[in-house]
């Protein structure tokens, strides 16, 4: 059957995290951006909400099940509050999730209990790297078998909260194959950024630089011990992650500009009364519809164990970040100037906008 | 239910089945009728009314709960527009004119089905159950009055004496009117549902929608366009000069009451029926879409999916785009329909699935031929015929700056007044 019903746990989740958005997120948001600070309380209180705890079995101390749906359903919820408060709360899924999907039974034991009790730890994920043409299945930076130990080299870009990371899972070409080895923060040959990245937004987001040099991981510590990861279903998750974060952003933007232009007047009318602008918001709201199906539909696939999961995954994240790009730029220009000024929030959502075309590997679902 | 993606069993069946009657039926007649324009497809009309009849279906309508003979039928929700949108998306990959040619009924039967009362639907619909295939058609549009639908000049007018209405105007571009009008020997008779108004001051509160069968004297098909696609569905003018019709024809009240619930209740057949159009837009897309890669891969180009923007060549782009464009059109019209099924109010999405097809199908279409260079400009092949019929998704069932107003008005809460 098709179905697009939220079950209603699921809509319990997204009405929680939606008042987490709006309350929480969105009014810290700007001040976060300006001075590059996150208040912890506030990073504590959506991991509170229990996102990642939700999707691990009792048996590794969390109190649930994972389902990519729900994880897709809630993010969206999550970043239409604000993106990078939301890569924050969610970086310790960034560790946990592929252990959770893909790690051995003690790397499971080891890790997942110690994450989900008490306060956001910080836990995180290596997997983007420097150059123009990044691409995560033929990664740059190598791991290589000896005797038995793997050796890591290469270098690691926008890697959250890794200062301060108790141990970070870094994505290595081994032999061809993407795979993931676990490193923690005393590992000889790790070395990480004093400066904190800079980009074009996510100011608020702390991210390193992190540099592998001869770094030695047991075999233990491969994700998945000797037989390591199935890496595409990994990438899939953080694909409908990106494609999800990317639905919430874009429908932030529409929903603020589209507010606009019924209050702003021009020439007598509410901008908004003007086709030239009504249809550009009929526009952006379909589009936002057609990702979010999109989105769900890979989520739906990545559940069922589906073939296809993969690549609709991919689908879902290359037009999502078209579309909350077109979506985020238009609602800069529906407030014109005012758009342009760092006052109104479109702007940095248009920021955020370019950047889904390469955030793939901040979030996880 | 939760989010689920699953297509039910008689959609896939469906699916099944209709592949092979695209294939078989369809396509090799394609490039013939398009070539023989006004000619009709006997064969395939036949051979549909049949069909149809064997699988217990016959017009657009769904059935009460769409589950067919299904025995099961009680413990599953309906999904009846589900499975006409993915029957139109499978036909129309066939070839969308000749997908207008199917008997039972179209938008005519899908305007009695939603406006009519019980006993209209019960005398006017069964007849496409009969021995001949039977048609039906609607005409709104006027040469003055396309979109702006309330400046439709055709006037019925009550004649107390015989209790008939009498009906005088002109009606353009009415799919199907010639099949459904004119008495040919191998069809049943058919009708066509003509809106009117009984009441020229009151405006769009004074339409009402009439059936007005085949053959009725004063009514005549006065011409056949030539289009520029779908070539083999027949566009009709149609005339009306003091064309009389049964009381009991009228959809809706025959006086005129200030709330338009009469008109309303009229224009959501459109909710039905916009997402059901969008299917046949998917339907040429697709096509289009699978005709491309079939010829890239003859050539040896391989789409490399996954690949970063950046890796990827020109055509890696264009197919990959297409497919995320295909894919989510035909997820709207999915949701759209679900929606009606589930008697959930759709006007939102019913309009967002018809402008995201309108859009898709064009851009795809045009992009195929684009691509394929002087074999998707030949006549040889049909990329040129789908790019010719894909382009009246964005223009009949609400041009796409219309759907864009729907769409608009919504999300924003504004009336026709307020944004027009
Ligand atoms: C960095 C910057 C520098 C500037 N420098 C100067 C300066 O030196 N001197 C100066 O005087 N001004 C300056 N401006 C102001 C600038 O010219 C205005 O912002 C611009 O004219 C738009 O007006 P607005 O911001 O009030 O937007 P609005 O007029 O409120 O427009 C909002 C939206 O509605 C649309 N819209 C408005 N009317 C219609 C209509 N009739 N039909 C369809 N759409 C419509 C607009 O296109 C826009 O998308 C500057 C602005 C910025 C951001
Ligand atoms: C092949 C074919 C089959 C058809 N089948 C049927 C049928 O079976 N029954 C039937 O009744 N009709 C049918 N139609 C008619 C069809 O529904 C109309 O052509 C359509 O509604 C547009 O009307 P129009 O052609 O008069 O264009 P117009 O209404 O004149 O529109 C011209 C342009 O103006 C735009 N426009 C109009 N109003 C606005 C507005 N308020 N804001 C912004 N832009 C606007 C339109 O989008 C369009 O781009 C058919 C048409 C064709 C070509």
């Amino acid at each position: 059957m098709y179905s697009f019903d939220p079950t209603e746990e699921q809509q319990m989740l997204m009405d929680a995290v939606k008042k987490y958005a709006e309350n929480d997120l969105r009014p810290a948001a700007h001040e976060a951006e300006e001075t590059s600070e996150l208040p912890k309380k506030l990073v504590n209180k959506g991991w509170e909400l229990g996102l990642l705890q939700a999707s691990i079995p009792e048996s590794y101390g969390g109190f649930g099940e994972r389902s990519a749906v729900t994880g897709a359903l809630a993010i969206e919820e999550m970043a239409f509050g604000d993106l990078a408060g939301t890569l924050a709360v969610m970086t310790p899924s960034l560790f946990a999730t592929p252990i959770l999907l893909a790690g051995s039974e003690e790397q499971k034991k080891e890790y997942l209990p110690k994450i989900v009790a008490g306060e956001w730890s910080p836990f995180t994920a290596a997997l983007i790297e420097y150059t123009f043409d990044f691409d995560p299945n033929e990664l740059r930076t190598t791991a290589t078998l000896q005797g038995d130990h793997y050796i890591l080299n290469g270098e690691k870009a926008f890697v959250p909260f890794a200062r301060g990371a108790e141990s970070i899972l870094v994505y290595a070409n081994l032999d061809g194959q993407s795979q993931a080895f676990i490193v923690g923060k005393e590992t000889e040959g790790l070395s990480i950024g004093e400066e904190r990245e800079k980009l074009m937004s996510l100011n608020a987001l702390q991210m390193y630089r992190v540099k592998l040099e001869n770094v030695k991981v047991s075999v233990a510590n491969r994700l998945g011990g000797a037989s390591g990861c199935d890496f595409d279903m990994l990438l899939a998750s953080m694909r409908i992650a990106n494609a999800a974060t990317a639905v919430g952003v874009a429908n932030a933007a529409f929903e603020y500009s589209m507010n606009y232009a019924k209050e702003r007047e021009a020439f007598g009318v509410k901008i908004a009364q003007k086709q030239a602008i009504a249809f550009m918001l009929a526009e952006m709201r379909t589009e936002i519809e057609a990702m979010r199906l999109l989105t769900w539909s890979a989520a739906w696939k990545l559940d069922q164990g589906r073939e296809d999961a993969a690549n609709e995954a991919y689908l879902a994240s290359t037009g999502a970040a078209d579309m909350a790009m077109m979506v985020t730029d238009r609602a800069v220009q529906i407030l014109g100037g005012h758009g342009y000024i760092r006052d109104h929030p479109v702007e940095m959502w248009m920021r955020n906008g370019r950047g889904f075309a390469m955030f793939t590997g901040l979030a996880i679902i | 239910m939760p989010i689920e993606f699953e297509a039910p069993k008689p959609i896939t069946n469906a699916q099944f089945v209709l592949k092979t009657v695209a294939e078989e039926m369809m396509r090799p007649k394609s490039r013939y009728f398009d070539e023989h324009e006004h000619e009709i497809p006997w064969d395939y009309i036949e051979f549909m009314h049949n069909a149809m009849k064997a699988m217990g279906g016959s017009s657009l309508a769904p059935k009460e709960n769409g589950n067919g003979n299904d025995t099961e039928k009680e413990k599953r929700p309906p999904i009846g527009y589900q499975l006409i949108a993915a029957q139109l998306e499978a036909l129309s990959w066939g070839d969308v004119g000749m997908y207008h040619c199917l008997p039972g009924g179209g938008l005519g039967a899908a305007a009695v089905h939603s406006a009519g009362t019980a006993e209209q639907r019960a005398k006017f619909l069964s007849r496409f159950s009969g021995d001949k295939p039977t048609f039906a058609a609607m005409c709104i549009t006027e040469a003055g009055a396309g979109s702006d639908n309330s400046a439709i000049r055709t006037r019925a007018v009550l004649d107390e004496k015989t209790n008939e209405w009498v009906i005088n105007g002109e009606k353009i571009f009415v799919t199907g009117g010639d099949k459904s009008f004119t008495e040919y020997e191998k069809l049943g008779r058919g009708f066509i549902v003509v809106w009117a108004s009984i009441d020229p001051s009151a405006g769009r509160a004074g339409m009402r929608a009439f059936v007005v069968e085949g053959g009725t004297p004063g009514v005549r098909v006065v011409k056949l366009e030539h289009k520029m696609g779908i070539r083999v569905s027949d566009t009709a003018a149609i005339s009306l000069v003091d064309a009389r019709v049964p009381f009991e024809n009228i959809m809706g009240s025959p006086t005129v009451e200030k709330n338009m619930s009469g008109f309303k209740k009229a224009m959501a057949t459109f909710d039905a029926t916009r997402p059901l159009v969008a299917a046949t837009g998917v339907g040429v897309a697709r096509a289009a879409l699978e005709f491309l890669k079939e010829k890239l891969a003859e050539s040896g180009v391989q789409i490399r999916y996954g690949l970063p923007r950046q890796k990827l060549t020109s055509i890696e782009r264009d197919v990959i785009d297409m497919e995320i464009q295909l894919r989510s059109a035909w997820l709207m019209v999915i949701k759209a329909t679900w929606m009606a099924d589930n008697k959930k109010p759709n006007a939102l999405e019913a309009s967002m699935s018809k402008v995201k097809s309108g859009d898709v199908t064009t851009r795809i279409t045009q992009k195929v031929v684009e691509i394929l260079g002087p074999l998707g400009y030949s006549r040889e092949f049909l990329a040129e015929k789908w790019f010719r019929d894909a382009k009246i998704t964005d223009i009949y069932e609400g041009t796409g700056q219309i759907n864009r107003l729907v769409v608009a008005r919504q999300i924003l809460g504004y009336s026709g007044a307020e944004l027009r």
